[in-house]
């Protein structure tokens, strides 16, 4: 009996290890809770510029509303921020080849309309 | 009962393996594997977009995007979409903490969100298409239908994932570590997310 106790208690700390070698620190569910309430306060601002004419600034207010509202999720909801960084490499590598490919394709298709 | 205690071991130390702990890194290779997927997945929208960046003025003297769209509607559905991402945290946590009931039940209010955006999608397009834009209409409706199509594709794959989890929890038929399923199927969900995000700005908040 004793053996099962001891292989359960082995269990448990076997599961806190189970994501990665290190168990991330994950926040309660408060926590997620404000954030989603500042990402909806965010889209409430991005979707006001609809109907508020913002002139040129619009467009750079709306980029980097979109740049936090994205980097919120990516950090907090995806646990990039608590997780082990090898994911983060993974994900920013494919980011930046996107950006990059994504500036490479607008700057060629200007380049031959010139 | 030494034997028994033995073999459960042996068999629990193999399923711990594959979550992290047999893997050279020392971390999940499943969890390692679905970032690199939505690494690649980042590419396939960068293209999507950069195209539609290119081809959005391209309707002659048809309907553009500045007739066509709908805000206030696809800002409901950006907000639906968003708080699906919430729920879907709220499903992890309580997988985490082994609590079966609120896991399938923030699962199931996560996809009834999804298919409600999935939804509004279908009812915008059935409105474009009545409007006489197709997807053969210009280069602007093609890159358009094509963008958002995808993105809604990738929703509903979402919705279907979520749904055969429920189903999975419910049957206690999960293979391998609750928690990490229902995290990767966070992680794909949060990043549907998040490529709305990018779309609803720049396609439809952006003026073109």
């Amino acid at each position: 009996m004793s053996a099962v106790t001891e292989h359960a208690e082995q269990d448990e700390h076997a599961g806190h290890h189970a994501h990665g070698g290190e168990e991330p620190h994950v926040p309660k569910d408060s926590y997620f809770i404000k954030v989603a309430l500042w990402l909806a306060l965010l889209t409430a601002l991005e979707t006001s510029t609809y109907w508020i004419h913002l002139g040129g600034f619009a467009t750079p207010a709306l980029l980097i509303m979109m740049t936090i509202k994205f980097f919120m999720i990516v950090m907090i909801f995806m646990h990039l921020k608590f997780d082990n960084k090898l994911f983060s490499l993974m994900f920013y590598i494919g980011l930046g080849l996107a950006i990059f490919v994504y500036c490479v394709a607008l700057s060629t298709f200007q380049f031959f309309a010139r | 009962m030494a034997d028994i205690a033995v073999h459960e071991a042996v068999t629990s130390h193999d399923d711990h393996g594959a979550a992290g702990h047999g893997s050279i890194t020392g971390i999940s290779n499943n969890k390692l594997a679905m970032w690199l997927f939505l690494g690649s997945e980042c590419l396939l929208f960068g293209g999507l977009i950069s195209t539609y960046m290119l081809y959005r003025g391209r309707h002659g003297s048809g309907v553009g995007p500045a007739q066509l769209f709908d805000i206030p509607l696809t800002s409901v559905s950006s907000f639906v979409l968003l708080m699906s991402s919430l729920t879907m945290v709220m499903a992890v946590n309580s997988a985490k903490r082994k609590d079966d009931r609120n896991t399938n039940l923030w699962l199931t209010v996560t996809a009834l969100l999804g298919s409600l955006f999935v939804g509004a999608q279908v009812y915008e397009f059935t409105s474009f298409y009545h409007e006489g834009v197709g997807f053969t209409t210009s280069l602007f409706s093609s890159s358009f239908f094509t963008l958002t199509g995808f993105h809604g594709v990738h929703v509903s794959i979402g919705v279907i994932m979520l749904l055969a989890m429920v189903a999975i929890i419910s049957r206690n038929k999960v293979a391998g570590d609750k928690a990490e399923v229902v995290e990767m199927i966070g992680l794909y969900w949060h990043f549907v997310d998040v490529v709305w995000v990018v779309i609803f700005t720049l396609v439809y908040l952006i003026p073109a």
